[in-house]
């Protein structure tokens, strides 16, 4: 039999009283796949518009956290809610719908959806969250992440730091009120490391949107006021 | 970039397994197609060129036979009646109408057929250029007959013995073209017609109350080689005659009438017909099964084809769903996927169907006569193409359900 789950160890440095109003709030958070509790989270709340880094070492239940935040998996126990809206009040479709709209997500291998070109990938972003097509800020956000000349190319024809920034173009392409990044420079060198967490930061503070990063990665944790450290179980 | 691009997009990345897909389903629908146009010609030709014929008398021998040899052109024919016993039934109270068929000759294959004018009238055949013969060896011939040997009215020509072509020659009776018949899709197109005295004397037959001496001398003088290929004078003859009933009591009482008390034999073309299509049907049924084998050899491809397509793409599956796609949105796409390229193998299914139709009716000279085209159009098509997009559908089917189940988590953190 295997033993009782236990409760995560947590550091949130988010002073209380810093959040006025929730982006993020998160109580009672806790995730159990089979025997085995991945996370574990009393109480967290991010505000509106802020930087957040949520830092620990692989196996801590980070990616577990964002996808449980952007409504891929339901939480074993507790209760999430983005901007006011509690997620387990939602049912699958208007889930899948407010996500669409809301949530912006940067995955770790950026998957791109490699029979589309590039400007495809962000018309699909759009159609697939029920927004209008929207050319202009498309052409805009391609111009802006210096995409615009290979706007007819395919995923596979772009180097390694042009298919990240297509990647956040597509998180943010929807202008969603929170965007999750989960361990966006975990193979980029320190430059890159920078200019992609700049990146992300820009983009974020263009829409007002709240950012979030999961990483293992330290580099980035100077750079975030907001932290909340997972360690490992 | 709407769900239908998308789908395109999908199938233009794997762009030679989806040429495949739409090779076999094309395939498969062309030949149901063809299938489609051919046996609607030739049920059409059938009913077409046994119209108004209630009964078809000749000499004793396969019914089947009869009708093909009388009606359609297209068989010997059982052997010839006396003259005096056809016109004993020719004026039965239950007879409205007869035509005579005299059969024995050919021209490069055509058949030369001795009658009255009311054969043609029958099919309601117009002329193309000059007139119907008036007198023995005038010859009226179909348009396919015309085409084909380039013969025109002024034109004259010597018939060969037999029915099929390359027999001896009758090189002392030519005959002289006098009209041409307008194409009438019917028998008429690929037949020589002349009056029936042109084939009794071509064939050295006399009437019985002719004199005998008159009749030698006349064979001495003109009639030589003919006599020597023939043998002694003949009574008359014709091969056959094409009965309409006068009413319904005809259909009841006159083959059993002939066929019990003379010596000829009465066959109904309905149901020669009818037989003669069973049979034909079974060749057909074996080559449309032929067709549903490659459709549904098509929807098992286009099935193994979606559910490669969609292990390849689970992780597609799961970004969309993190950009908002609901299930039924990633059950949808393969579906429309699998109808996109059923659409696509039943159109070019339809054009190849219609275009060989098309190409057999203009090049083969049985397409030809059979009036075989492609640019006619096929309730039933309807219905295949329904197939087809049924098949496509139900291909899907499995892959959708794949992608319906699709684990985001689970399929994100294997490629993290």
């Amino acid at each position: 039999m295997a033993p009782p789950a236990t409760a995560a160890p947590l550091r949130d440095t988010t002073a209380p009283g810093q959040v006025e109003r929730a982006a993020v709030d998160v109580r009672d958070l806790v995730q159990v796949f089979g025997a085995r509790t991945v996370l574990d989270l009393p109480a967290w709340r991010v505000g509106r518009g802020a930087h957040s880094l949520v830092i620990g070492p692989s196996g801590c239940g980070k990616s577990t956290l964002l996808h449980l935040l952007a409504g891929l998996i339901r939480p074993s126990r507790g209760r999430i809610a983005i901007d006011g809206q509690e997620l387990a009040a939602l049912g699958g479709a208007a889930l899948d719908a407010f996500r669409g709209k809301r949530i912006g997500i940067v995955l770790q291998s950026m998957h791109l959806i490699g029979a589309l070109n590039v400007r495809d990938n962000l018309r699909l972003a759009r159609r697939l969250a029920r927004q209008p097509p929207a050319p202009e800020r498309i052409a805009a956000l391609l111009a802006e992440l210096g995409l615009a000349r290979l706007a007819r190319s395919r995923p596979h024809q772009l180097s390694q730091g042009e298919r990240q920034r297509l990647a956040i173009a597509r998180a943010v392409v929807n202008r969603p009120s929170l965007i999750l990044a989960d361990e966006p420079t975990s193979a980029l060198d320190d430059a890159n490391c920078a200019a992609v967490l700049d990146l992300l930061r820009r983009q974020a503070q263009a829409t007002g949107a709240t950012l979030m990063v999961a990483t293992h990665d330290h580099r980035l944790a100077a750079h975030f006021a907001h932290r909340l450290e997972l360690e490992a179980r | 970039m709407s769900l239908f691009g998308l789908s395109l997009a999908y199938i233009r990345a794997r762009s030679l397994n989806a040429a495949l897909n739409l090779l076999l389903l094309g395939l498969g629908i062309g030949t149901i197609v063809l299938l489609i146009l051919f046996s609607a010609r030739l049920e059409d030709r059938l009913t077409r060129d046994a119209r108004g014929i209630d009964l078809v008398v000749g000499a004793k021998g396969s019914p089947l036979q009869l009708i093909l040899s009388s009606i359609y052109q297209a068989d010997f024919p059982t052997g010839n009646i006396p003259l005096a016993e056809a016109e004993r039934w020719r004026q039965h109270p239950l007879v409205e109408s007869a035509i005579p068929l005299a059969l024995g000759d050919n021209l490069a294959g055509f058949r030369i057929v001795g009658t009255e004018h009311a054969y043609p009238e029958h099919y309601g055949a117009t002329l193309a250029a000059g007139r119907l013969w008036q007198a023995p060896f005038e010859a009226t011939i179909g348009a396919r007959v015309a085409a084909d040997t380039g013969l025109g009215p002024g034109d004259r020509f010597v018939g060969s013995h037999g029915l099929g072509g390359g027999g001896a020659e009758h090189g002392t009776h030519p005959y002289t073209v006098v009209g041409v018949l307008a194409p009438s899709a019917s028998v008429l197109d690929r037949l020589v017609l002349t009056p029936i005295e042109s084939v009794w004397e071509v064939h050295g037959m006399i009437a019985e109350e002719h004199d005998d001496e008159k009749h030698e001398q006349h064979a001495e003088e003109e009639h030589e080689a003919e006599e020597a290929a023939a043998g002694p004078v003949r009574p008359l003859e014709i091969t056959s005659l094409l009965l309409r009933y006068r009413s319904p009591l005809g259909a009841v009482q006159l083959p059993r009438l002939v066929n019990q008390e003379s010596a000829l034999q009465a066959a109904s073309p309905a149901l020669e017909s009818a037989r003669l299509l069973v049979l034909i049907g079974i060749g057909l049924d074996m080559v449309r099964a032929f067709g549903l084998l490659l459709v549904a050899s098509a929807g098992l491809g286009v099935l193994i084809a979606l559910s490669n397509a969609m292990q390849e793409r689970r992780y597609d599956l799961a970004v969309m769903r993190t950009l908002g796609a609901s299930r039924r949105t990633l059950f949808a796409e393969p579906l429309l996927e699998g109808l996109i390229l059923a659409a696509g193998g039943a159109l070019f299914g339809l054009l190849l169907g219609h275009g060989v139709a098309e190409l057999l009716g203009r090049l083969l000279p049985a397409g030809r006569d059979m009036g075989l085209t492609g640019l006619a159009w096929r309730t039933e098509e309807l219905y295949l193409v329904a197939l087809a997009l049924g098949v496509g559908l139900l291909a899907a089917l499995i892959p959708a359900i794949q992608a319906y189940r699709t684990d985001i988590a689970a399929t994100l953190a294997s490629r993290a």
